[in-house]
């Protein structure tokens, strides 16, 4: 006998929940068999002899008070006294001290336009006009010579202030030119693509320092007599260059990745070369490359501190000269490391969490 | 039915000649006069130099002998004559191209709104019109990726229809679809073909082509090897060449 059937659809079904407590997460992920029991017991146990050890020095046993005559007795845990101590040499470098607010005051302005800079409701027209405003500010309270503030010359500035000055400015000046870079690189016009794929090579080709030894020491020789243009000003164009070269082959990466129909699709609709790069092409090439980008200006943020090579004290520099310049807190400068590694860290933390935030804004359109 | 001697034709190829590289010579010696309100149907084998024929239309590649004129505008290295040209034509491709970090309302607007400085409203209403004739306006604020194929190729559809274009190339607009779309896509085409739009369409969908084309080409290692409207191309073919390949894809 032939019957024909009628199709009868299963009603979806939410996914299972998973029920299992703590108690059962332990027991399939650390305790499943004799090699995870093992593993678990090895690094259990490595963790319980060290953590403590750790957390003795750093807290139970620190001495948090100015004075080094206590981290000298036998026993003591880490010497923070170096901290309170310096902590305005460590974080204003060699800018003079009565004067410290205009440093404090020109990057808390500094970094709060950082901030507001990475924020949607701030993306409006007047942002770039802001920049301005808060830049001409930042200099105007750390060059002074107005409005009865006494001058302090650029080689003064130094600490916090400088690595955050260096920092913004470099990555907010390279990304443009990383953009054109990274375009003329891919562009049809010979001279164009020649330009750039040398700068790239030259750059890549050199490590960071050297950049910063030329842009400090050789640049001059090649000025005519009498034009001298600040090393704070050369060093920052360095790393900009610097900068922008890797972030140009990040960015290039990604336009690679943007199928030829995409531009074809463009063409087609009439749009003209950058319409169709500004509106098509880079927005979906950026969006895959949002974690190399971020990748790029961490390590920029960081390698703000080889600029001590050239006699500028942004904050390591600042912290060393700081600590190395008093015989009796010259010990303690692993606690001086500490302070700092504390304050990198907090910025590039900071930075990897908005970099996270970037890939969910700009990965909504893959959204099912 | 056929008739290429009909005055004012929109579209002609002069001994059009087109090579990849120095040894692939993918368009020889391609004559070709196209009417104003045609609608052509070309197929043939993989590789026969179809999808360039019709991409040479609109610039997407460029030929290297012979002339190529484009409603009354010849093509050439000038920039202006290809903006000119690509104002009236219109494409749909094979794998949609539709931009996918942008809504289907987005993907409708954005060449109005930065090609033509269309208010944006105006454009907004304009694309919304061609999605209801693509009857897909109820998807306008999703993103390309959260669409079926079939809709997908239907928005591409009606973003090439927002420019009014004179000419629509359609390049395998069906091959990358799962056979329950393939119809709703066609629907859509046979409905634009009653609206006088000229028309070519590089497919193997034959019964698209007997539905709507006024002629069919048949190409092979870059010629057209016979041309003829539907009736006779698929009853009579010509040629042993369109006859193995008849056979092939209408065989089962």
């Amino acid at each position: 006998m032939h019957t024909s059937t009628t199709f009868q659809p299963i009603a979806p079904r939410p996914a299972p929940v998973n029920t299992e407590g703590p108690a059962a997460w332990i027991k399939s992920n650390l305790l499943a068999d004799w090699k995870t029991t093992l593993s678990t017991l090895i690094v259990g146990g490595i963790l319980l002899w060290y953590v403590p050890q750790i957390l003795s020095w750093a807290l139970f046993k620190a001495h948090w008070a100015a004075d080094f005559n206590l981290c000298k007795i036998e026993g003591a845990g880490a010497c923070w006294g170096v901290v309170t101590e310096k902590y305005r040499a460590i974080i204003f470098g060699r800018y003079p001290f009565d004067e410290q607010w205009r440093p404090l005051v020109a990057t808390v302005l500094l970094t709060g336009l950082l901030v507001a800079s990475c924020m949607r409701m701030f993306w409006r027209a007047w942002l770039p006009i802001l920049w301005l405003v808060v830049l001409a500010l930042f200099f105007v309270l750390m060059y002074g010579n107005v409005a009865g503030l006494s001058q302090v010359d650029t080689d003064r500035w130094g600490g916090l202030p400088l690595t955050i000055l260096l920092a913004s400015l470099s990555l907010v000046a390279s990304f443009p030119i990383a953009l054109l870079v990274a375009l003329g690189r891919r562009s049809n016009l010979p001279a164009i693509k020649t330009f750039c794929t040398i700068y790239v090579e030259l750059i890549r080709g050199v490590p960071l320092i050297s950049v910063l030894f030329m842009a400090s020491f050789m640049f001059p020789l090649f000025m005519p007599q009498g034009v001298q243009i600040d090393v704070l000003l050369r060093v920052l164009v360095g790393i900009t260059l610097f900068a922008a070269a890797y972030s140009a082959e990040v960015i290039r990466g990604g336009l690679q990745a943007v199928p030829k129909g995409q531009v074809e699709a463009a063409a087609t609709l009439g749009l003209s070369y950058w319409q169709t790069q500004r509106k098509i092409v880079l927005p979906q090439a950026l969006a895959m490359v949002v974690p190399g980008i971020m990748n790029n200006f961490i390590s920029t943020f960081k390698d703000t501190s080889l600029v001590a090579i050239v006699s500028l004290y942004e904050l390591m520099g600042a912290m060393k000269m700081a600590v190395n310049s008093d015989a009796d807190w010259r010990p303690y400068i692993m606690e001086g490391y500490f302070f700092i590694a504390l304050i990198y860290f907090v910025f590039c933390f900071a930075m990897s969490r908005y970099s996270h935030w970037v890939e969910t804004q700009v990965n909504k359109s893959k959204l099912r | 039915m056929a008739d290429t001697s009909t005055p004012s034709p929109i579209i002609t190829f002069d001994k059009v000649n087109k090579w990849y590289g120095n040894n692939f010579h993918v368009l020889r010696d391609i004559d070709l006069t196209v009417a104003k309100g045609e609608r052509i149907v070309i197929c043939g084998p993989s590789g026969s130099g179809k999808s360039t024929l019709i991409r040479c239309i609109n610039r997407l590649e460029e030929h290297q002998q012979g002339r190529l004129i484009v409603d009354g505008t010849e093509l050439s290295d000038d920039v202006k004559a290809i903006d000119a040209v690509r104002k009236e034509v219109g494409m749909v491709f094979q794998q949609f191209n539709l931009f996918p970090h942008l809504t289907v309302l987005e993907n409708l607007t954005l060449s109005p709104m930065w090609v033509g400085k269309m208010p944006k409203k105006e454009a907004e209403e304009k694309a919304m019109f061609q999605l209801n004739r693509v009857r897909i306006a109820e998807q306008a604020g999703k993103y390309p990726l959260q669409l079926s194929g079939g809709q997908q190729q239907r928005v591409a559809i009606a973003r090439a229809l927002c420019l009014k274009p004179k000419i629509m190339l359609f390049d395998e607009p069906t091959s990358a679809l799962d056979p329950e779309m393939i119809k709703e896509v066609l629907d859509v085409m046979i409905a634009m073909a009653d609206e006088g739009i000229t028309m070519l369409c590089v497919t193997h969908e034959m019964g698209f082509a007997k539905a709507v084309a006024d002629r069919v080409i048949f190409m092979d290692q870059g010629q057209i090897v016979e041309q003829n409207n539907p009736h006779d191309f698929f009853n009579n073919p010509q040629n042993e060449r369109s006859k193995d390949f008849l056979s092939k894809i209408l065989g089962h």
